[in-house]
């Protein structure tokens, strides 16, 4: 097996050194009844050049060669180059969490740097290492916004993404948190009315996130004053951290939870993306996940360390703010390479383009025959819900035979707005041509 | 030192900057730009307009560098990090071994990582075929009956595992109160049971750290939901008891959760389902080479049997009538879903992968060669150091540092002078029942000549702590920094970089005026 460094004779010299005839005796404490006699019913041992045929397969299974109006808490940016190049150095590919700070200082200040541009990009004082993703960042941040008020109801906007919701309800199913969801009105923003009366003097905190599901901005300063006037805190949830760069930080909310795979993570099926938990410095003592903090070493100079790890698992066991070890530490490097990339000029006009796509895509979308596009009373970002004469899934059909894939149908988790209704999306990497092309399929008469 | 370079006051000697590289923030300059946007295909819009009073003005801090500096930055940065690509990495209980390139590379293909986890069922057949492979071979090493790829980490695993017990023991009546965890358990596991709503009974181990039948038994009782148990342990001793450990619970319609952290001492020669377990978890991180990356990403699929697949995570791949492979929503008894889409699929991917490259020889050669290794390094380092359990070891070899502590030389110590050797520290006071620990797990990616290397810097130190224990108590010293200031970090925290008060450098530094 070519990743074993070892040869036979080793191997049997080595045994001898241990004092055992066969390497069965090492596993003699596994009772014989459950030692494993045969090959294990896997595929058998491939050549490189073999598992490498056999991926292209897989991957020429996919949806190769299609022009794709997908988003929906997952955004197809471009990576430039570098992120691969500087990722896959094997010091930071292959080093594991830095808990020997003198040999881990690259990990180290690039997560220190990470959790830097976090802050800035999102308003917040400070910011951990990373969470898995942003819905089980949006779930801790409840937990954490429970602890910090002593308080346990969660008021959750319905506009928030439904995948994080149902991850929500797992989490707090257990964890005695009662939620309630709270509606939105035509405009595709949070109900205040309806929040207003829906938070009490019990909630812990309300969720919402901006750019919503929809693609709208919600007006967080509103949303944060009726939070903050019942005592809760405001969680905001942002699964659209390219946004950022045009968008308004949310700076009235107490905790920011940022799905970070816009920045230079490919979509890659569904993850691995980068969850990151960002909040005023006072809640510090409750934050999940790892902390790099600066220090000094004996002759001062400046370095960096895992800090404040009495809140986690590996010293607090069953106290712990979370029971999160493992990360996503080098997805938060590619973000940090992202975020260099393009920097506080790119990350402005790389959203700037994002919003001129949305608009010609809007423009498009309107003016096929029927077509409605809902929310328009608030502004948004680069997603747009549409109605269209037919059924979203009949719609999306015929434009399979066009090679595009058009919008998230939402009638499974909104069916208020009735079977047509979809979700679209368009990118810096939309094309012109491509949301064209939309036009004329919708206007083809087998559409 | 920003201040210096600001305002290019004199240096006795020039010091190359890749000595100490500064932050990203100290080196941006403003109008510096490392991007070029495609040309914009559509008319522009006023941002100001569309968004009105939701404008963002300001980007603070956010750095601006050319490309070439980045690359710079962020290369000088890694070479500060030690690594797998370096040498051993002995950290007990991570299984740092070799991380495969092939694996990098099938992850990146196109056709994989630009799918989009919406895009229609019939067109990620590709997707939904590699976590069908990757699920069949899971199953079939661990012997259960069905898996959720779903978990993005061990911790995370655990999580959907004392979940799916919990969701059983509810449809039977009573969710019951508490999960027994041996005292040698990692932090996460007691951690997971107090997320699941569980109340944690200690389990303590007995003379030989394992665990104690008679003990067990005692505590076992009606509310009892679940034993977590890490097998081989966390000393890394199989747990010969399993079978009759199985039976005491089950006896009491309690369940078996085995944390699979050290399934590399057991891919190939023996399989959970088969000895008893009900529910585990895979680190694929650990086990099946996805690389760790400086602390993640990882996944950790949850494996169970029959009784337990109704409660899985929604949704469950499955076979369609015609052949095809789909989602399944529709999961009445579903704990829910632990996380959005599907998984932390990237890691499938790789895993799959290194499946592939080692099929059923290559696992089990791989399962032989790491607990050779392990018990190559017990063998010749029992008597320098202490061993507390004498039983018989699998993958991994817990010392103590009772010997060397007699002169002040503890295990932390002797991990940081291990650095001086060029090698990473092993893991230091983990498991909790070893007082001084020094876990030592080599895994199979070891050459007998790193292992020598490793045995020989590990005596020396040996000899170190007794004859020169200061020289142990201050290293590393070969390092770039020394040992840092981690108390003052925890009282007075400095988490992010904040643009120095002054933004004019003149007024700081009067030196300057000078020159
Ligand atoms: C024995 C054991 N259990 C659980 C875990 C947690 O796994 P993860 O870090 O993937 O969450 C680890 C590793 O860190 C471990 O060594």
């Amino acid at each position: 097996m070519r990743y074993l460094p070892k040869s036979p004779v080793d191997r049997e010299e080595m045994l001898a050194e241990i004092g055992v005839t066969s390497i069965d005796d090492l596993f003699s404490t596994i009772p014989a009844e459950f030692q494993l006699k045969r090959d294990l019913a896997i595929p058998r041992q491939h050549g490189e050049s073999e598992i490498l045929d056999r991926f292209r397969e897989f991957a020429d299974n996919n949806a190769v060669g299609y022009s794709s109006f997908l988003g929906a808490g997952v955004y197809r940016h471009y990576r430039p180059v570098i992120i691969d190049s500087l990722v896959q150095r094997g010091e930071f590919l292959t080093s594991y969490t830095p808990y020997q700070p003198e040999i881990s200082q690259g990990t180290l200040q690039a997560m220190f740097e990470f959790q830097t541009m976090i802050c800035e990009l999102t308003g917040m004082e400070i910011a951990n290492a990373s969470m898995y993703d942003g819905s089980t960042g949006a779930a801790e941040a409840i937990m954490m916004a429970v602890r910090v008020t002593g308080r346990d109801g969660a008021v959750i906007a319905r506009t928030v993404h439904p995948e994080y919701r149902e991850v929500i309800a797992t989490y707090a199913q257990h964890q005695e948190i009662p939620t309630t969801e709270v509606g939105y009105t035509e405009n595709g923003r949070v109900d205040l009315a309806a929040l207003d009366a829906t938070v009490t003097k019990d909630t812990a905190c309300v969720l919402i996130q901006s750019p919503n599901f929809f693609g709208t901005i919600e007006d967080v300063a509103a949303i944060a004053e009726i939070a903050h006037a019942k005592g809760a805190l405001l969680i905001v949830s942002i699964a659209e951290a390219v946004s950022l760069g045009i968008v308004r930080p949310p700076a009235e909310a107490d905790i920011v939870s940022l799905e970070a795979q816009s920045y230079g993570v490919a979509v890659g099926y569904g993850g691995p993306y980068c969850g990151v938990i960002a909040c005023k410095e006072k809640f510090l003592r409750q934050m999940p996940g790892r902390l790099i903090g600066e220090t000094k070493d004996k002759d001062g100079k400046r370095g960096f360390v895992l800090t404040l790890s009495t809140r986690e698992q590996h010293i607090r066991r069953e106290k712990a703010t979370s029971n999160i070890c493992t990360n996503q530490a080098l997805v938060a490097l590619m973000t940090t390479i992202f975020l260099t990339v393009y920097g506080k000029q790119g990350m402005k006009e790389l959203a700037e383009q994002n919003l001129a796509k949305a608009a010609y895509l809007k423009g498009v979308l309107s003016a096929a025959a029927g077509a409605k596009v809902l929310f328009d009373g608030a502004p948004r970002f680069h997603e747009l819900v549409l109605q269209l004469p037919k059924t979203a899934e009949e719609t999306n059909t015929a434009l399979l035979q066009h090679k595009i894939i058009g919008g998230l149908p939402l009638a499974k988790w909104y069916p208020e707005l009735g079977p047509n209704a979809s979700l679209w999306c368009a990118t810096e990497l939309t094309t012109r041509k491509q949301m064209d092309a939309v036009a004329t399929a919708l206007a083809d008469k087998k559409a | 030192m920003s201040v210096e370079k600001f305002v290019g006051t004199p240096k006795k000697a020039t010091t190359h900057t890749n000595q100490s590289e500064d932050l990203i923030f100290e080196k941006s300059s403003p109008g510096k730009k490392a991007y070029r946007l495609a040309e914009l295909d559509v008319p522009a819009v006023d941002a100001a307009s569309l968004l009105g009073e939701s404008a963002r003005k300001d980007l603070g801090v956010m750095p601006e560098l050319s490309e070439i500096e980045i690359i710079r930055h962020f290369t000088r940065l890694s070479t500060w990090n030690y690594a797998i690509d370096l040498g051993m990495y002995p950290l007990g209980s991570c299984t740092m071994k070799y991380n495969p390139r092939v694996n990098e590379a099938v992850a990146r293909l196109e056709g994989i990582a630009e799918a989009h986890p919406y895009q229609p069922e019939s067109l990620s057949q590709g997707c939904l075929g590699i976590m069908k492979t990757l699920s069949d071979a899971l199953i079939e090493i661990t012997g259960m009956d069905t898996i959720t790829l779903q978990p993005a980490a061990g911790a995370h695993g655990e999580f959907t595992g004392i979940l799916l017990i919990r969701a059983y023991h509810e449809s039977k009546g009573n969710p019951r109160k508490k999960v027994l965890i041996p005292d040698s358990a990692h932090g996460t596991n007691p951690a997971t049971a107090a997320v699941c709503g569980y109340e944690v009974a200690n389990l303590k181990s007995n003379a030989q750290g394992m665990v104690d039948l008679a003990e067990l038994e005692k505590m076992v009782d009606e509310d009892t939901a679940a034993l977590m148990l890490t097998n081989p342990s966390t000393i890394g001793v199989f747990e010969s008891d399993i079978k009759k450990i199985a039976d005491i619970l089950h006896a009491k319609g309690a369940l078996l959760y085995m944390d699979g952290a050290n399934m590399n001492a057991l891919v190939g020669k023996t399989r959970p389902g088969d000895f008893g377990v009900d529910v585990m978890h895979l680190n694929l991180h650990k086990t099946f080479s996805t690389p760790h990356g400086g602390g993640g990403p990882g996944s950790g699929p949850v494996a169970c049997k029959k009784i337990l697949e109704p409660f899985l995570p929604t949704p469950v791949l499955v076979t369609k009538a015609d052949g095809m492979l789909g989602l399944e929503y529709n999961r009445p008894q579903s704990v829910g879903r632990v996380r959005m889409f599907y998984g932390n699929f990237g890691m499938f991917v790789r895993a799959l992968a290194y499946i592939l490259a080692n099929g059923p020889d290559g696992l089990r050669q791989t399962t032989e060669d790491a607990v050779l290794n392990a018990n190559y390094i017990r063998a010749k380092l029992d008597g320098t150091f202490e061993l507390p359990y004498k039983t018989a070891t699998l993958h991994e070899v817990v010392f103590s540092d009772r010997i060397q502590a007699k002169n002040g030389v503890k295990t932390g110590d002797m991990g940081k002078r291990l650095i001086d050797y060029g090698f990473h520290a092993y893991t230091v006071s983990f498991p909790m029942i070893v007082a001084g620990a020094m876990m030592i797990e080599p895994t199979e990616s070891e050459s007998r000549e790193e292992l020598d290397l490793l045995i020989d810097a590990l005596k020396q130190i040996a000899r170190e702590a007794e004859e020169n224990p200061e020289l142990v108590q201050t290293a590393p010293h070969s390092t770039r920094i020394q040992r840092l200031d981690e108390t003052t970090a925890a009282r007075k925290p400095i988490l992010r970089w904040k643009a120095p008060v002054a933004a004019t450098p003149l007024a700081v530094d009067t030196a300057a005026k000078e020159w």
